[in-house]
């Protein structure tokens, strides 16, 4: 079974690469989406897998009554799942917003390829507008 | 009084729910931040007063048993960088009250910089791994909002650049995280020290080291890691810039100085050689490329860059005196890299321009934004008696001391180039006359907001360099606790 998650984390981890170096914005999203499930993968995995009783105490005991499933990277996973939930959003929105500016999300345009875009603007700061 | 530790994180946090509701009263918003400000630089005061009097404080939160919980730890190297960040957060949070719009603050500039300071913090404090993971996105999300908020037309595809690569790396933190859980079975970092050795799988252990050094790489812009640096920090407002340029990097840093002194230790010739390799790298790719660039900003980014790879040097050398070394550089580089790019945003204001070859004759009209600009800048390239010099010297005597006579003479070089960079600014900025398209500077008066905490910051640079005896034993302390971390180790795990 690990060996099977193993390759399986591997081949989520390819293919988000190839996604992300591809120059696509919108690819890249869906290689960090792609990449965000497979470490969460891999922290399940790491956590030893284990076909036991679920990590519940009974009404009586302080201590769970025979070996349990390891509860840590569930909640590892939980965590990292609702940070790339977040992340996921603002990415959507930031390149939503790009493109509205933009009117492209290839990385091999100009907009992207130069660094001092927005120099020109000169003043950038405003000026103040406190009473 | 273990309950100290949760006070630089607590300050910036309610203050950040305080300036929230009190967003649409922007002068209200403004006093309240900088009232947070001064009392999270007291409650990091007390932390660090705590913390020389008591040795390494830990707080369990939650209560949970050592080592199943969440743990909080500071010693000597936390409470430092947790006292400057608050230095830095009271110096800033005045120089944006007369630098940042009502549009701004209405859009969440206060609590989104309150959450900044506090993930900050955080991240100097955690005692976990995966906390310190968790810190981490907490100040990427704040930064991101930071940095997209108000955006004037053709910054996106900058913050593009910047969101893209930090989250690439957050992904590669995650990975480690979950592989050295794999491997150990734990994510306390002071219990991971004890377990480290037992591990038997050599070969993936030196990889995961090799994959969380690169997602730190990414965070403090090692060679060649560092491109979401200069894409991103010179579109920032002054004051932002100076806080991102000033604390940001050095969070990535202090993740790297903690991990490979007190967790992976194991595989010294191949972990420290490549950080030996990259600070190189680093010092020379970000000075050699600040050299061929006009505008102030663009040069300062460069520039952070290859001071970052001073501190690394320190990190690489491992000895007392070099950690010592690096956390005075991180000191003295916070402070005069923060002035800066404080100075940066005064010298737009007074002569109308970022970019050099549309300013000049500051000097003349300007003379005390003249000598808040001298003071650091000199720092930066490592002059005496300020604090740069004794963090420049301490750093190639470390380096000499352990016989690494091509990285010693690598940093000398590179501090030359340094000044070079910053005597282009003063020659071009102050010293050559004021070109004739230039509007009448002299009457743009700068407000004493703004060469306030510019002056303080310089005034801090100055005394660091003349008492620089008190610093010293203060950070050769923190280094040998570095070295040999069995003091920190035995207050987290309970000398178990």
């Amino acid at each position: 079974m690990e060996h099977l998650l193993a390759l399986t984390v591997g081949i989520l981890f390819s293919g988000a690469l190839f996604l992300m170096l591809s120059g696509e914005l919108v690819r890249f999203v869906f290689g960090f989406v792609l990449m965000g499930n497979a470490v969460n993968l891999l922290i399940f995995t790491a956590g030893r897998l284990s076909f036991v009783a679920p990590p519940l105490i009974g009404k009586t005991g302080t201590v769970p009554a025979g070996p349990v499933a390891n509860a840590l990277p569930q909640a590892l996973i939980l965590t990292a799942i609702v940070i790339s939930f977040a992340m996921t959003l603002f990415l959507l929105i930031l390149l939503y917003r790009t493109y509205a500016q933009t009117r492209t999300l290839n990385t091999r345009q100009a907009d992207f390829l130069s660094e001092s875009a927005g120099d020109d603007t000169g003043a950038v700061t405003p000026e103040k507008d406190h009473s | 009084m273990t309950q100290v530790l949760i006070f630089p994180i607590l300050v910036p946090l309610a203050f950040a729910v305080f300036t929230g509701c009190f967003r649409h009263h922007p002068s209200h918003s403004s006093c309240a931040a900088i009232a947070g400000a001064l009392i999270h630089l007291a409650s990091a005061g007390w932390l660090l007063s705590v913390v020389t009097t008591q040795g390494v404080v830990v707080l369990w939160v939650g209560s949970w048993p050592s080592p199943a919980g969440i743990c909080l730890v500071a010693d000597l190297l936390s409470a430092v960088l947790v006292l400057i960040t608050a230095f830095l957060h009271v110096a800033v949070m005045i120089y944006t009250r007369f630098d940042t719009t009502h549009k701004q603050i209405r859009s969440g500039f206060h609590p989104f910089m309150q959450m900044l300071t506090a993930a900050i913090c955080g991240a100097f404090l955690t005692g976990d791994l995966f906390n310190l993971y968790v810190w981490f996105e907490v100040m990427l999300m704040a930064s991101f909002g930071i940095m997209v908020m108000d955006h004037p037309a053709a910054r996106l595809p900058n913050a593009v650049k910047y969101v893209t690569l930090n989250i690439v790396a957050t992904l590669f933190l995650l990975t480690g995280i979950g592989l050295v859980y794999g491997l150990t079975g734990t994510l306390n970092l002071a219990d991971l020290h004890g377990k480290i050795v037992l591990v038997e799988n050599d070969g993936l252990l030196a990889g995961t080291s090799l994959l969380l050094m690169t997602a730190f790489g990414i965070k403090s812009a090692l060679f060649p890691l560092f491109f979401w640096l200069p894409a991103a920090y010179h579109t920032l407002a002054p004051g932002v810039a100076a806080f991102f340029g000033g604390l940001l990097t050095k969070v990535g840093v202090y993740a790297l100085i903690r991990l490979f002194t007190l967790v992976f230790v194991t595989h010294p010739h191949i972990s420290h050689t490549i950080l030996m390799m990259a600070a190189g790298l680093t010092m020379l790719s970000g000075v050699v490329t600040a050299a061929s660039q006009m505008d102030i900003r663009r040069i300062l980014s460069f520039h952070i860059i290859s001071q970052v790879g001073y501190m690394i040097l320190g990190l690489a050398v491992f000895t007392p005196l070099a950690l010592a070394a690096a956390l005075i550089y991180m000191v003295h580089n916070i402070i005069a890299k923060a002035t800066l790019f404080l100075v940066g945003g005064l010298i737009q204001r007074a002569g109308g321009s970022f970019h050099l070859t549309q300013i000049g004759g500051l000097y003349k009209t300007h003379g005390l934004l003249s000598v808040g600009f001298f003071i650091p800048a000199f720092a930066l390239a490592g002059f005496p008696p300020l604090s740069g010099f004794w963090a420049k010297l301490l750093i190639i005597y470390a380096c000499l001391e352990s016989r690494h006579y091509g990285a010693a003479a690598l940093a000398a070089f590179v501090g030359l180039l340094t000044l070079f960079s910053m005597v282009k600014i003063w020659m071009e900025a102050f010293w050559k006359p004021a070109p004739q398209n230039q509007t009448a500077s002299d009457t743009r008066v700068l407000s004493p907001w703004m060469m306030g905490p510019v002056l303080g910051l310089c005034l801090m640079i100055v005394l660091m360099g003349f008492f620089i005896e008190p610093v010293f034993h203060l950070a050769l302390t923190a280094g040998e606790q570095l070295i040999d971390p069995a003091a920190y180790v035995a207050a987290v795990t309970g000398g178990k």
